[in-house]
């Protein structure tokens, strides 16, 4: 047992630290909540690329660095702590990369990997329809063969980052006569096809993050389908494991913290700063606390990616306890703001930016994006404790 | 980064797990409790002869060089058991702290006692204030040529009732600063001058008052720095709080498991109550709870171990640790249902222990307000 990371990794840590530093230093962006998924900066990405921080742990034959998952999870946990714009690679890098490193053919990884890898792949995932949402399997989007073409039909809801996407990882239905997990396929193919509409939803920070996506008779060459046709379902559970893995679910609005317990250090009530105050204090150290232990859940994720096994119900715990405590330090943060915490960020006399506005409405998505709790917690009883179905 | 135990130390959780089941169904745990003692002499030398006394001390003092980071395995397993008695008080409060402080000699004279399991020891800190700061230190010991004379009570001295040797914290000179003249002596428990009564409690051990009346200690018997023995105490209270986090991961983990194994029995509406979503959440919910104790409380013990500072470490896992077991607690009986409160059920030693221990050695306030000091508010 040993919870310290290496030298070499605090070394990276500071690496990241300055770089990130050295960004702020020339202004190049602000540091905001979730950045990581509404923060697209094609700029960012590019130097980001430069650093050889996409790809980390991939292969080196496939251009990555073979280097450890926990030393990504350093690398993200940094970019989180400092809410960089890191939306444009953040997809391809955290699972898309991996799928095609995993199912894709040799052309696929020639092919696309590359593209990934220099930080022009701003990828959508096109999974949630209107009627599959936690019931992903339900998908009615098709792909029929037609030659050496599939032709899709169907619509994608809830599609992050749609409105800047330029590639697409979509799962669709192969198979329709056989049972509704066994006839799905997945395929990456690019958005400017003819056929491919976007059109944005308006969420409830007024952001238009998550996309409505049409596909009418897209043709897309047989070239695009990654791994086994009519095993996409169970590609796509793997993924998951690994989209829930990681340190995003605990630290999307970190800022927000960093910002609060600084506004209590500067902000005095009744003549004391705030976090003078015994009940700021300890509520404060509650957040803290639930943080660090969410921290542990995270390193064990990546821990047991780096000894070769694939994240299971361990990512399905740390997902669904990390998105609750983010949801909590947003709510914790309007309570100690008091009535200034209802201020919006384009409002006169708003504190921290309205960071604590935005990130309250906008954490009530952390709990639903990438599997609910509700479905974390049923994989948690179904493959961990080994309840019964029935 | 590794998380893991290893292969010796997964060892040593089998062997203390099948050990501890094998002696202490919960009838002899009962049995035990009952008892004017609370503890088994005869489990008491077994344990001994098991080395697990000595396991944290250095050879030459009777132990088996093992570490701290091994004793909190061991720790877990005794709380998954409810290992009735005064080791948590012999082996963390008495004889780590004396391995810890000790001269050479005190050394020499109490820690192969303690590693063959010859005396029991305890450590005579909180006062009727309740309190572990150091302000709540009113106990009085005035040099007296060779001697301190000490009088005052002590209140939540565990195991006084058996103890050959206490740890008593008192106040040797009055300073401006709670802080400062506060020393450590060990104590003779059977000495003239100390009596002792056993309270009732939850947990069903024996925690005691225990009444010092002009009793009189050898000078050569101060543990640690005369006057600058609460910096020590604060080891051994930090110390203490791990141990407890180790013995409540067991209880908990424990209680999860049987509530996971009554949930597949348990049968309502023609199917087991664990095919339910809402006992299936409950059950996420409190898997949840004890893994984030688990990493939390091995963490600090981990640091502990090797000797790093760990003040917040500590703080995160004992807070966490008492809010997380009342959860959990919650959630066993609510899935258990009506034969989860009945005495003869045996969730209910999880229950009362877990309640024990969340307010022992700091309780979750407490340990905030040590986070928001270290968060630099």
């Amino acid at each position: 047992m040993d919870f310290r990371l290496s030298e070499e990794q605090e070394k990276f840590r500071q690496e990241v630290r300055e770089f990130l530093e050295d960004e702020l230093k020339q202004g190049l962006w602000e540091p905001s909540c979730d950045a990581w998924i509404m923060g697209h900066d094609p700029e960012f990405t590019k130097r980001v690329s430069k650093k050889g921080w996409i790809g980390l742990t991939w292969p080196k034959e496939n251009g990555g660095q073979e280097r450890s998952f926990a030393d990504r999870l350093i690398l993200t946990e940094e970019m989180l702590r400092y809410g960089a714009p890191a939306a444009c690679h953040w997809f391809a890098d955290r699972q898309i990369g991996g799928a095609i490193v995993h199912y894709g053919t040799e052309e696929q990884k020639r092919e696309l990997l590359p593209m990934i890898l220099r930080g022009e792949a701003y990828v959508g995932l096109g999974m949630s329809e209107p009627d599959a949402g936690s019931d992903l399997a339900s998908l009615k989007t098709k792909a029929v063969e037609d030659g050496d073409y599939y032709v899709i039909d169907g619509q994608k809801t809830w599609t992050s980052g749609g409105g800047h996407m330029n590639w697409i990882y979509l799962v669709a239905r192969t198979d329709p006569d056989a049972l509704k997990h066994r006839g799905i396929s997945e395929f990456f193919f690019e958005t400017s096809l003819p056929g491919v509409s976007v059109q944005p939803i308006v969420d409830i920070t007024g952001g238009e993050h998550f996309n409505e996506v049409f596909f009418e008779n897209v043709r897309i060459p047989k070239k695009c389908l990654i791994g086994e046709k009519n095993k996409g379902f169970y590609q796509v559970l793997n993924q998951l494991d690994y989209e829930r893995s990681g340190m995003e679910r605990l630290m999307a609005n970190y800022p927000l913290f960093a910002a609060l317990i600084q506004y209590t250090k500067e902000t005095k009530r009744n003549g004391k700063p705030l976090s003078q105050d015994p009940l700021i204090r300890s509520q404060l150290a509650q957040l803290k606390i639930e943080f660090e232990i969410g921290r542990l859940h995270m390193y064990r994720v990546a821990t047991i990616m780096d000894e070769g096994r694939a994240p299971n119900w361990e990512s399905s715990m740390s997902k669904a306890y990390g998105t609750a405590f983010e949801q909590h330090l947003a709510s914790t943060a309007i309570e100690i703001l008091g009535l200034y915490g209802q201020l919006s960020p384009q409002s006169k006399w708003v504190p921290m930016k309205g960071m604590a506005y935005h990130s309250y409405l906008s954490s009530k998505g952390y709990s639903l994006q990438a599997g609910t709790s509700e479905i974390l917690k049923n994989i948690l009883a179904l493959r961990k404790l080994e309840l019964p179905t029935q | 980064m590794d998380l893991a135990l290893s292969e010796e130390q997964e060892m040593l959780k089998t062997m203390a797990h099948d050990f501890l089941t094998d002696k202490l169904p919960k009838t002899v745990v009962k049995e035990i409790e009952e008892s004017e003692e609370g503890y088994s002499p005869e489990l008491w030398k077994e344990v001994a002869g098991l080395g697990w006394m000595g396991l944290a001390f250095p050879e030459k003092y009777g132990g088996s060089d093992m570490s701290f980071l091994d004793l909190a395995i061991l720790l877990e397993e005794m709380g998954r058991a409810c290992l009735p008695g005064p080791y948590f008080s012999t082996v963390v409060l008495g004889g780590l702290s004396i391995l810890d402080i000790g001269s050479e000699e005190q050394k020499q004279e109490y820690l192969p006692k303690i590693a063959n399991g010859e005396a029991i020891f305890t450590l005579a800190l909180t006062e009727p204030s309740a309190s572990y700061d150091a302000g709540g230190i009113e106990t009085k010991a005035t040099a007296n040529k060779d001697d301190y004379i000490i009088n005052g009570t002590k209140l939540f001295v565990p195991d006084a009732n058996v103890a050959d040797y206490m740890l008593v914290v008192a106040r040797t000179e009055a300073k401006s600063k709670a802080e400062e003249g506060i020393t450590i002596f060990i104590v003779d428990a059977k000495s003239p001058g100390i009596s002792h009564t056993v309270l009732k409690t939850i947990a069903n051990d024996k925690l005691c008052e225990v009444v010092f009346d002009q009793l009189k200690v050898p000078k050569e018997n101060i543990l640690g720095e005369l006057n600058q023995g609460w910096q020590e105490v604060q080891k051994i209270i930090q110390r203490a709080a791990v141990a407890k986090c180790c013995e409540m991961v067991g209880c908990i983990q424990q209680a999860l498991d049987m509530t996971v194994d009554y949930a597949k029995e348990r049968k309502q509406y023609d199917r087991p109550i664990g095919s339910f979503q809402v006992i299936q959440h409950y059950c996420a919910d409190m898997a949840t709870d004890v893994d984030g104790t688990r990493l939390s409380t091995y963490q600090a013990a981990w640091m502990l171990s090797e000797g790093l500072p760990c003040t917040q470490e500590v703080a995160i896992a004992k807070a966490w640790a008492g809010e997380a077991c009342q959860r959990v607690m919650a959630l066993a009986h609510q899935i258990h249902g009506a034969i989860g409160v009945t005495i003869d059920h045996d969730l209910q030693y999880y229950t009362r222990r877990a309640k024990a221990a969340e307010v022992s050695f700091g309780d979750a306030s407490f340990y905030r307000e040590i986070v928001a000091q270290e968060m630099g508010l």
